[in-house]
């Protein structure tokens, strides 16, 4: 066939690329406008799509009067219940079964903000105002979006995404009636929404009998694969790709209306068609994290040891699929107990479907075990630090299974010194500056280390250069260039010889960027397949003018995992500064330590790990989707209305971390996507309480609420842990309001302990 | 999205002429806020008359040593203007307190204060479906029973119970300032106390503009004598509209209160000057008591709803945290 030419790369050993900082490979085409995410590609004959909501909570649509709308200028066609291409009916994804895809395929309206019709129209302000045009008639029935516990419609889970509904060993109530000391606590979380920069767009056309998308999705090749099962199409005849995506948090991984819809239009109009959601429209058609009701009970000794640890969390679910906020998995691997007991109820009511949002479960989990934990150690007089290490688990406390890696005491020891830890006076309410009262607080973090099978190609090219391709996603982690760096390595070359591609369905099956497992995945991938390459052409092969191309799978070597509790742990730390008077509360620093496998690129694993610990301090004191319980509708979507911290509400972030390379795998990597927010809204509550003596159990820790807490007298007596009650306002009535899938307004007054459990 | 005409005005009078032959016509300003509610379908105006190149532009003094300020002076320009800065610190430590960097950038003193409440019932817009009097007069006011923790707990009523969002207005009510205006018939002005209707039967009527006026620009009287300084309460540390603010001036000599200004943001549908308080402080001794009864007597008509009666201990400490503070700013 034709000339081979040897590869001068193959025999220049390079220095290694992991472990130092690399600027981010597509950060130049990002910040000077190059770059294209899934609204920015052009096409010639693009329409324009726009999804009509319904703007009823429940009921059935009875009309859709879409010939007056047909007539408005520049209208391609009004897609509704009564017209639109019909989907697979038992469509089972990537994350399972899930009715929310069928949109336009019944007359069935299970929440305000389903998409009821799509106007597609020449551009985007004419497909607009003909959505907000058409008429919509429903025949309405009452709705429910207040989520209770003891609400007689909640079901025990049976399972979650992280697990059994329920776990349960040795007898809680006995360890619990012969602890010396006994927290019982509740904790509540509102719904909470993902808002990424980028919100959810989709462009659909069919090119040489093939359905070419380009998406804003966390998986390529999982979106592909969904897409054409609800399309009832070859999974060869769809593409999508993904080149750049301006954050997910979980909101992406999962084909989402706006895409269906595009490649409906596309498929009817025979035309490309694109649909870019407004910021709005997130708020109801891409998923959210539930509103959540825990109660922790703890069970000790005095010296802190557990006796009991029980867990129950409570979630919403909409009422066209079960998803299960998993937030007392959490407790299953860090905290073991001889009456242990850990379980999920979830509540369908008439709201959108949640989903995954940045750490499901171990986020909301988290604040309630580490501010639990929090509340003992004040109640046995012993350090936040000292109670964990006198719990640490020899093993798993659920599984019985070793730790593969546990260096969570190695953590708080280093964040401690970090922090300043030492000699802190563990009393609160007594440390002023002038208005403000000050406090410190620590929570554990911890995130379970998993990997995906992934497929990757490594083509050697003649002129010395070499090209990866992997179906990942780079939703601004840093994944491209953590790649780029693992490839450059395998190979022995400097990263500037490589070039990745990702985010092509075409480039094979690859795990989505989401459960921290992306990079591990991808890189595991990557890493064999370069090898390979460098190990043929270190043993003579020729690179052919086309390239020399090789492809590794790791479905074997992942499958082949030993059975382990592998988790990365961290140690958090907050300082907060507290305005009794007015209510405010300022977050003077932060500082998390991480054992989290090793980290490929510092500047960026730097990002992330920080990044995660602003959306703790977000989710502590500014997150929360409000619903409005007579509309059922938000009234607060948008981002003037919802808050996530500014920055003005960051404050200096200190991130460490420590060698913990993962022994059974070729790259080491445990993840880091997910481990910054966890545990960090708790050391944030933690804080409060240490600078006011009130503890705060319900999120956001708004101002209104620590004025309605007061800041406590400082005295010895202990702070009870009884159910939280609705404080009273000085000025005004308050009403203990029934919490509202959205609003978590007052804790539950009545502990329902059979509903509950 | 309604289409729209849009129409850069040459001239005041040309403005002034196409607001006032078209009732569906609409000023743009900065459009930071007007534009958002276009998105969302609580405005919808036919016409959209640009004043960018209108001569309002200017902050000039006047001949009693007040200042005018144009009416398309941005918030920026309007912090940073030297002799506001020098003359009414609080105006620039509330302009400041508002929005973002670059939305300041954009946002006018006029679109200022005729921006629109942040209530989300109302914002929303027609494709929610709770009513709201402001978005569809005679609907209902869904806050009341609502969600309200951020709504009015001085002047409301049981129609509308939104606040207004500005920081800005809430200096110039304390500052006496007034409002200047240009309709078809001429040239008018309202000061910015009685610039807002009362709430009423009738939220959606939110100033005592003439039909078709024009917002020119707002004057300033020379400043109250004393110290002065707006003090902003929000959920988070910036960009958020305020739980709670107060504009204050004292003038203090001899541990004596010779005069107070003060004025409440976040508490009513206007900003809330709050003579009561001032009438209260007036000849009184300058100490924590006497500022702590004055904020009684102003919040004594206050109406709290059931989720928003935080906002009075929040007022009242602001009160007497920022009187003492200036106190001793007069003493040093």
């Amino acid at each position: 066939m034709t000339t081979a030419t040897t590869a001068p790369a193959a025999t220049t050993p390079a220095t290694p690329s992991v472990g130092a900082s690399h600027l981010r490979v597509e950060g130049r085409d990002k910040v000077t406008g190059a770059a294209r995410y899934a609204a920015d590609h052009p096409a010639d004959g693009l329409a324009h799509g726009w999804i009509v909501l319904s703007t009823v909570a429940r009921g059935r649509i009875r009309s859709v009067d879409d010939a007056p709308v047909r007539a408005m200028p520049g209208v391609l066609t009004v897609l509704h219940h009564g017209n639109a291409p019909r989907l697979k009916e038992d469509f089972a994804g990537t994350f399972g079964p899930d009715a929310t895809t069928r949109i336009l395929q019944h007359d069935r309206v299970p929440h305000a903000g389903w998409p009821v019709a799509c106007v597609v129209a020449e551009t985007p302000e004419q497909a607009r105002e003909a959505a907000e045009a058409l008429v919509v008639t429903y025949d309405t029935e009452p709705h429910d979006v207040t989520l209770r516990p003891g609400h007689p419609g909640s079901h025990p889970a049976e399972t979650t995404a992280m697990g059994p509904g329920r776990t349960e060993k040795g007898d809680v109530e006995a360890e619990l009636a012969a602890s010396d000391i006994v927290v019982d606590a509740w904790y509540t979380t509102p719904e909470e929404h993902h808002n990424p920069m980028e919100p959810h767009a989709a462009m659909a056309r069919w090119e040489d009998g093939r359905l070419e998308v380009v998406d804003s999705t966390q998986g390529a090749y999982a979106t592909a694969r969904d897409l054409a099962q609800l399309l009832g199409l070859d999974p060869a005849d769809v593409r999508v790709r993904s080149e750049h995506v301006g954050g997910g948090f979980g909101s992406k991984a999962q084909a989402r209306p706006h895409l269906v819809l595009a490649a409906m239009a596309a498929t009817v109009l025979g035309r490309p068609v694109r649909i870019a959601l407004t910021r709005r429209q997130t708020f109801s058609l891409i998923g959210h994290r539930s509103a959540t009701v825990q109660r922790v009970r703890l069970g000790a000794g005095a010296d802190g040891r557990l006796r009991a640890l029980d867990h129950a969390a409570l979630s919403a679910t909409s009422t066209v699929h079960e998803f299960v906020e998993p937030s007392a998995a959490y407790a299953r691997s860090m905290y073991d107990a001889s009456g242990h007991r850990t379980v999920h109820r979830v509540l369908p009511l008439d709201v959108p479907t949640p989903t995954f949002m940045r750490a499901p479960g171990e986020a909301p989990g988290s604040f309630a075990v580490e501010c639990a934990l929090d509340e003992l150690a004040e109640r046995c007089g012993l350090d936040p630090i000292v109670l964990r290490a006198r719990n640490e688990p020899a093993a798993g406390p659920v599984s019985g299974l070793p730790f593969a890696g546990h260096r969570l005491a190695d953590c708080f020891t280093e964040g401690a010194r970090r922090f300043g830890w030492a000699g802190r006076d563990p009393r609160p309410g007594v440390r002023r500056d002038g208005r403000w009262l000050l406090g410190t607080g620590t929570a554990a973090s911890s995130f379970f280390t998993g990997a995906f099978p992934a497929t990757a190609t490594a083509t050697a090219h003649a002129d010395g250069a070499f090209t990866v391709r992997i179906a990942a996603a780079d939703i601004g982690t840093g994944a491209r260039t953590a790649l780029t760096q693992l490839a450059a390595d395998a190979l022995d070359v400097a990263p500037d010889r490589v070039r990745v591609l990702i985010a092509d369905s075409d480039f094979g099956d690859a795990w989505v960027a989401g459960g921290s497992m992306g990079t591990r995945s991808w890189g595991w991938a990557v890493r064999l397949a370069a090898r390979d390459l460098r190990d043929r052409l270190a043993s003579g092969a020729g690179i052919p003018p086309e390239g020399l191309t090789v492809r590794a799978n790791t479905e074997e070597a992942v499958r082949s995992l030993a059975a382990y509790e592998r988790h990365a742990y961290g140690a958090q730390f907050a300082e907060v500064a507290v305005d009794p008077g007015t209510g405010e509360i300022r977050v003077r620093r932060m500082l998390g330590v991480f054992a989290a496998g090793r980290i490929v690129n510092p500047l960026t694993a730097r990002n992330q790990l920080t990044g995660g610990m602003v959306w703790g301090l977000s989710m502590a004191l500014h997150e929360e989707a409000v619903r409005d319980t007579a509309s059922g509708g938000l009234v607060n979507a948008d981002l003037a209305g919802y808050h996530v911290a500014a920055h003005a509400d960051v404050p200096a972030i200190e991130v460490a971390w420590l060698d913990d390379p993962d022994p059974d795998d070729p790259v080491g990597i445990k993840g880091i996507g997910e481990i910054g927010t966890v545990g960090s809204a708790a050391a944030v509550a933690n804080a409060v309480w240490h600078a006011t003596g009130v503890r705060h159990r319900d999120l956001p820790i708004r101002p209104d609420r620590v004025l309605a807490g007061g800041a406590a007298p400082v005295t010895a007596a202990p702070v009870t842990a009884a159910p939280v009650t609705a404080a009273p306002v000085t000025a005004a009535p308050v009403t203990a309001a029934p919490v509202t899938a959205a609003s978590v307004t007052a804790a539950p007054v009545e502990q329902d302990r059979a509903g509950h459990r | 999205m309604r289409e729209f005409r849009y129409h850069r005005a040459a001239a005041t009078a040309d403005a002034v002429a196409l607001l006032a032959a078209d009732p569906e016509a609409r000023p743009l300003g900065g459009g930071t806020n007007l534009v958002d509610l276009m998105k969302t379908g609580a405005e919808r105006p036919a016409l959209l008359v640009d004043l960018r190149d209108l001569p309002l532009d200017r902050i000039e003094t006047t001949a009693d040593g007040g200042l005018r300020v144009g009416a398309t002076v941005t918030n920026s320009d309007l912090a940073a203007h030297p002799e506001v800065r020098r003359r009414y610190p609080m105006l620039t430590q509330a302009v400041l307190a508002g929005a973002s960097g670059q939305l300041r950038n954009m946002a006018t003193v006029g679109g200022n204060l005729l921006q629109r409440t942040r209530c989300g019932y109302f914002t929303a817009g027609a494709t929610e479906a709770a009513p709201c009097n402001k978005r569809a007069p005679g609907s209902g006011c869904a806050a009341v029973a609502g969600e309200h923790r951020n709504h009015a707990v001085l002047g409301a009523s049981a129609h509308c119970v939104a606040v207004h969002p500005s920081d800005m207005a809430v200096a110039l009510a304390a500052l006496d300032a007034v409002v200047t205006y240009e309709t078809a018939d001429g040239p008018g002005e309202l000061p910015l106390t009685a610039f807002y209707r009362p709430v009423g039967d009738t939220p959606h009527q939110e100033t005592a503009l003439p039909p078709g006026a024009l917002v020119t620009g707002v004057v300033l009287p020379p400043a109250p004598p004393g110290a002065s300084r707006y003090r902003k309460v929000r959920d988070r540390a910036s960009y958020a509209f305020a739980i709670g603010s107060l504009a204050a001036a004292l003038d203090v000599r001899d541990g004596v209160v010779r005069e107070a200004r003060l004025a409440f943001g976040a508490v009513a549908s206007h900003p809330w000057r709050a003579r009561r308080a001032e009438q209260a402080l007036t000849g009184g001794p300058a100490d924590a008591a006497a500022f702590a009864a004055a904020a009684d007597a102003e919040l004594a008509a206050a109406r709290p709803l059931p989720h928003n009666g935080y906002k009075l201990p929040l007022l009242r400490d602001l009160v007497v945290d920022v009187l003492t503070a200036l106190t001793e700013e007069a003493a040093a």
